[in-house]
Protein backbone atom coordinates (compact mmCIF):
# COMPACT_ATOMS: atom_id res chain seq x y z
CA UNK A 1 0.00 0.00 0.00
CA UNK A 2 2.80 2.36 0.97
CA UNK A 3 4.60 1.45 -2.27
CA UNK A 4 1.49 2.28 -4.28
CA UNK A 5 1.18 5.65 -2.58
CA UNK A 6 4.86 6.35 -3.28
CA UNK A 7 4.32 5.41 -6.96
CA UNK A 8 1.30 7.74 -7.11
CA UNK A 9 3.49 10.55 -5.77
CA UNK A 10 6.05 9.91 -8.52
CA UNK A 11 3.30 9.95 -11.17
CA UNK A 12 1.94 13.22 -9.80
CA UNK A 13 5.43 14.75 -9.91
CA UNK A 14 6.24 13.73 -13.50
CA UNK A 15 3.02 13.41 -15.53
CA UNK A 16 4.75 14.26 -18.84
CA UNK A 17 7.26 11.43 -18.55
CA UNK A 18 4.52 8.95 -17.71
CA UNK A 19 2.61 10.10 -20.80
CA UNK A 20 5.67 9.65 -23.01
CA UNK A 21 6.24 6.18 -21.57
CA UNK A 22 2.61 5.13 -22.06
CA UNK A 23 2.71 6.45 -25.63
CA UNK A 24 5.78 4.32 -26.38
CA UNK A 25 4.15 1.25 -24.81
CA UNK A 26 0.98 1.85 -26.84
CA UNK A 27 2.96 2.30 -30.07
CA UNK A 28 4.90 -0.90 -29.49
CA UNK A 29 1.77 -2.87 -28.60
CA UNK A 30 -0.07 -1.47 -31.63
CA UNK A 31 2.76 -2.40 -34.00
CA UNK A 32 3.04 -5.89 -32.55
CA UNK A 33 -0.70 -6.53 -32.68
CA UNK A 34 -0.91 -5.14 -36.23
CA UNK A 35 1.74 -7.65 -37.34
CA UNK A 36 -0.18 -10.69 -36.03
CA UNK A 37 -2.99 -10.52 -38.62
CA UNK A 38 -0.69 -10.27 -41.66
CA UNK A 39 1.43 -13.10 -40.23
CA UNK A 40 -1.62 -15.36 -40.15
CA UNK A 41 -2.71 -14.08 -43.57
CA UNK A 42 0.66 -14.74 -45.21
CA UNK A 43 0.67 -18.24 -43.72
CA UNK A 44 -2.74 -18.90 -45.27
CA UNK A 45 -1.77 -17.45 -48.65
CA UNK A 46 1.48 -19.39 -48.94
CA UNK A 47 -0.01 -22.59 -47.51
CA UNK A 48 -2.83 -22.58 -50.05
CA UNK A 49 -0.44 -21.64 -52.86
CA UNK A 50 1.75 -24.65 -52.03
CA UNK A 51 -1.33 -26.89 -52.02
CA UNK A 52 -2.33 -25.50 -55.44
CA UNK A 53 1.19 -26.04 -56.83
CA UNK A 54 1.22 -29.62 -55.51
CA UNK A 55 -2.14 -30.35 -57.15
CA UNK A 56 -1.35 -28.63 -60.44
CA UNK A 57 2.40 -28.23 -60.93
CA UNK A 58 1.86 -26.89 -64.46
CA UNK A 59 0.15 -23.79 -63.06
CA UNK A 60 2.97 -23.00 -60.61
CA UNK A 61 3.94 -19.80 -62.42
CA UNK A 62 0.45 -18.36 -62.23
CA UNK A 63 0.03 -19.47 -58.61
CA UNK A 64 3.31 -17.89 -57.57
CA UNK A 65 2.40 -14.64 -59.32
CA UNK A 66 -0.87 -14.47 -57.40
CA UNK A 67 0.85 -15.59 -54.19
CA UNK A 68 3.45 -12.82 -54.38
CA UNK A 69 0.79 -10.17 -54.89
CA UNK A 70 -1.30 -11.69 -52.07
CA UNK A 71 1.65 -11.58 -49.69
CA UNK A 72 2.40 -7.97 -50.59
CA UNK A 73 -1.23 -6.89 -50.12
CA UNK A 74 -1.45 -8.68 -46.77
CA UNK A 75 1.75 -7.02 -45.68
CA UNK A 76 0.15 -3.62 -46.22
CA UNK A 77 -1.77 -4.13 -42.95
CA UNK A 78 1.48 -4.52 -41.03
CA UNK A 79 2.83 -1.41 -42.78
CA UNK A 80 -0.20 0.56 -41.60
CA UNK A 81 0.63 -0.56 -38.03
CA UNK A 82 4.22 0.49 -38.67
CA UNK A 83 3.16 3.95 -39.80
CA UNK A 84 0.97 4.34 -36.70
CA UNK A 85 4.04 3.37 -34.63
CA UNK A 86 6.10 6.06 -36.41
CA UNK A 87 3.44 8.71 -35.91
CA UNK A 88 2.90 7.92 -32.22
CA UNK A 89 6.60 7.81 -31.41
CA UNK A 90 8.11 10.51 -33.59
CA UNK A 91 5.38 12.96 -34.64
CA UNK B 1 -1.96 -15.61 -82.75
CA UNK B 2 -4.08 -16.31 -79.68
CA UNK B 3 -2.53 -18.05 -76.71
CA UNK B 4 -4.29 -20.96 -75.06
CA UNK B 5 -4.56 -21.62 -71.34
CA UNK B 6 -1.58 -23.96 -71.41
CA UNK B 7 0.63 -20.93 -72.17
CA UNK B 8 -0.20 -19.20 -68.91
CA UNK B 9 2.52 -20.71 -66.70
CA UNK B 10 5.11 -20.11 -69.41
CA UNK B 11 4.01 -16.49 -69.78
CA UNK B 12 4.16 -15.98 -66.04
CA UNK B 13 7.72 -17.35 -66.09
CA UNK B 14 9.38 -19.83 -63.79
CA UNK B 15 10.41 -17.01 -61.44
CA UNK B 16 7.48 -14.61 -61.69
CA UNK B 17 8.46 -12.66 -58.57
CA UNK B 18 11.45 -11.23 -60.42
CA UNK B 19 9.27 -10.01 -63.31
CA UNK B 20 6.69 -8.49 -60.96
CA UNK B 21 9.30 -6.69 -58.91
CA UNK B 22 11.04 -5.35 -62.02
CA UNK B 23 7.68 -3.94 -63.10
CA UNK B 24 7.00 -2.50 -59.64
CA UNK B 25 10.40 -0.79 -59.48
CA UNK B 26 10.01 0.60 -63.02
CA UNK B 27 6.62 2.05 -62.18
CA UNK B 28 7.86 3.33 -58.82
CA UNK B 29 10.72 5.16 -60.52
CA UNK B 30 8.31 6.63 -63.09
CA UNK B 31 6.00 8.01 -60.38
CA UNK B 32 8.77 9.05 -57.96
CA UNK B 33 9.56 12.51 -59.41
CA UNK B 34 5.89 13.56 -59.34
CA UNK B 35 5.37 12.25 -55.81
CA UNK B 36 8.57 13.84 -54.48
CA UNK B 37 7.68 17.16 -56.12
CA UNK B 38 4.21 17.01 -54.57
CA UNK B 39 5.69 16.25 -51.13
CA UNK B 40 8.15 19.10 -51.62
CA UNK B 41 5.33 21.54 -52.44
CA UNK B 42 3.33 20.52 -49.36
CA UNK B 43 6.04 19.93 -46.72
CA UNK B 44 9.12 21.64 -48.17
CA UNK B 45 12.55 20.16 -48.84
CA UNK B 46 12.48 18.04 -45.67
CA UNK B 47 9.16 16.56 -46.79
CA UNK B 48 10.57 15.76 -50.22
CA UNK B 49 13.57 14.05 -48.60
CA UNK B 50 11.30 12.03 -46.29
CA UNK B 51 9.07 11.01 -49.21
CA UNK B 52 12.15 9.93 -51.19
CA UNK B 53 13.32 7.87 -48.22
CA UNK B 54 9.86 6.26 -47.91
CA UNK B 55 9.84 5.35 -51.61
CA UNK B 56 13.32 3.86 -51.38
CA UNK B 57 12.26 1.78 -48.36
CA UNK B 58 9.16 0.43 -50.11
CA UNK B 59 10.98 -0.43 -53.36
CA UNK B 60 13.79 -2.09 -51.39
CA UNK B 61 11.16 -4.01 -49.42
CA UNK B 62 9.65 -5.36 -52.66
CA UNK B 63 13.07 -6.31 -54.04
CA UNK B 64 14.11 -8.13 -50.86
CA UNK B 65 10.76 -9.97 -50.67
CA UNK B 66 11.09 -11.13 -54.29
CA UNK B 67 14.73 -12.16 -53.80
CA UNK B 68 13.79 -14.25 -50.73
CA UNK B 69 10.88 -15.99 -52.48
CA UNK B 70 12.78 -16.61 -55.73
CA UNK B 71 15.70 -18.10 -53.82
CA UNK B 72 13.43 -20.29 -51.66
CA UNK B 73 11.27 -21.33 -54.64
CA UNK B 74 14.30 -22.99 -56.22
CA UNK B 75 14.87 -25.11 -53.10
CA UNK B 76 11.51 -26.56 -52.01
CA UNK B 77 7.92 -25.66 -51.06
CA UNK B 78 8.84 -25.90 -47.37
CA UNK B 79 11.63 -23.38 -47.93
CA UNK B 80 9.11 -21.14 -49.71
CA UNK B 81 6.85 -21.19 -46.64
CA UNK B 82 9.79 -20.48 -44.32
CA UNK B 83 11.06 -17.67 -46.57
CA UNK B 84 7.62 -16.05 -46.79
CA UNK B 85 7.06 -15.96 -43.02
CA UNK B 86 10.69 -15.45 -42.00
CA UNK B 87 11.11 -12.82 -44.68
CA UNK B 88 8.05 -10.95 -43.41
CA UNK B 89 9.49 -10.67 -39.88
CA UNK B 90 12.98 -9.90 -41.22
CA UNK B 91 11.73 -7.09 -43.46
CA UNK B 92 9.63 -5.54 -40.69
CA UNK B 93 12.68 -5.51 -38.41
CA UNK B 94 14.85 -3.95 -41.13
CA UNK B 95 12.17 -1.31 -41.90
CA UNK B 96 11.91 -0.42 -38.21
CA UNK B 97 15.68 -0.13 -37.85
CA UNK B 98 15.90 1.95 -41.05
CA UNK B 99 13.35 4.46 -39.73
CA UNK B 100 14.54 4.56 -36.11
CA UNK B 101 18.11 5.15 -37.36
CA UNK B 102 17.17 8.43 -39.09
CA UNK B 103 14.66 9.77 -36.52
CA UNK B 104 17.05 12.44 -35.21
CA UNK B 105 17.98 13.85 -38.61
CA UNK B 106 16.57 17.29 -39.42
CA UNK B 107 15.09 16.07 -42.73
CA UNK B 108 13.00 13.39 -40.98
CA UNK B 109 9.28 14.22 -41.10
CA UNK B 110 7.04 11.36 -39.92
CA UNK B 111 3.86 12.42 -41.73
CA UNK B 112 5.17 12.52 -45.35
CA UNK B 113 7.20 9.39 -44.67
CA UNK B 114 4.15 7.51 -43.33
CA UNK B 115 1.85 8.67 -46.12
CA UNK B 116 4.47 7.75 -48.75
CA UNK B 117 4.95 4.27 -47.28
CA UNK B 118 1.23 3.42 -47.32
CA UNK B 119 0.27 5.15 -50.58
CA UNK B 120 3.25 3.91 -52.61
CA UNK B 121 2.94 0.33 -51.35
CA UNK B 122 -0.79 0.06 -52.03
CA UNK B 123 -0.71 2.19 -55.18
CA UNK B 124 2.09 0.26 -56.89
CA UNK B 125 0.53 -3.07 -55.95
CA UNK B 126 -2.89 -2.09 -57.27
CA UNK B 127 -1.31 -0.87 -60.51
CA UNK B 128 0.64 -4.12 -60.90
CA UNK B 129 -2.40 -6.26 -60.05
CA UNK B 130 -4.39 -4.64 -62.85
CA UNK B 131 -1.59 -5.43 -65.30
CA UNK B 132 -1.15 -9.02 -64.02
CA UNK B 133 -4.92 -9.69 -64.13
CA UNK B 134 -5.05 -8.46 -67.72
CA UNK B 135 -2.02 -10.46 -68.83
CA UNK B 136 -3.38 -13.64 -67.20
CA UNK B 137 -6.83 -13.18 -68.69
CA UNK B 138 -5.55 -12.24 -72.17
CA UNK B 139 -2.04 -13.70 -72.54
CA UNK B 140 -1.96 -12.90 -76.25
CA UNK B 141 -1.94 -9.18 -75.38
CA UNK B 142 1.32 -9.36 -73.42
CA UNK B 143 3.83 -7.28 -75.47
CA UNK B 144 6.46 -10.02 -75.89
CA UNK B 145 3.98 -12.94 -75.96
CA UNK B 146 4.48 -13.62 -79.67
CA UNK B 147 8.28 -13.86 -79.23
CA UNK B 148 7.88 -16.33 -76.38
CA UNK B 149 5.41 -18.41 -78.37
CA UNK B 150 7.73 -18.48 -81.40
CA UNK B 151 10.48 -19.68 -79.06
CA UNK B 152 8.21 -22.49 -77.85
CA UNK B 153 7.35 -23.53 -81.41
CA UNK B 154 11.06 -23.83 -82.29
CA UNK B 155 11.58 -26.13 -79.29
Amino acid sequence: MIDLLAAADVIADKPDQILVGLKAVGAGLGYGLAAIGPGVGIGLVVGNAITAMARQPESAGMVRTTMFLGIAFTEALALIGFVVFILLNFA
Amino acid sequence: MVASNKDLPELAGSEPERLIVADLVKRGLKVAPIWILLAGLIWGIDGAASATYGLVLILANFVVAAAFLTWAGRISPAALMAAALGGFIFRLIILTIAVVAVRNLSMFLPVPLGITIIVSHLGLLTWETRYVSLSLAHPGLVPDASKRMKGQEKK
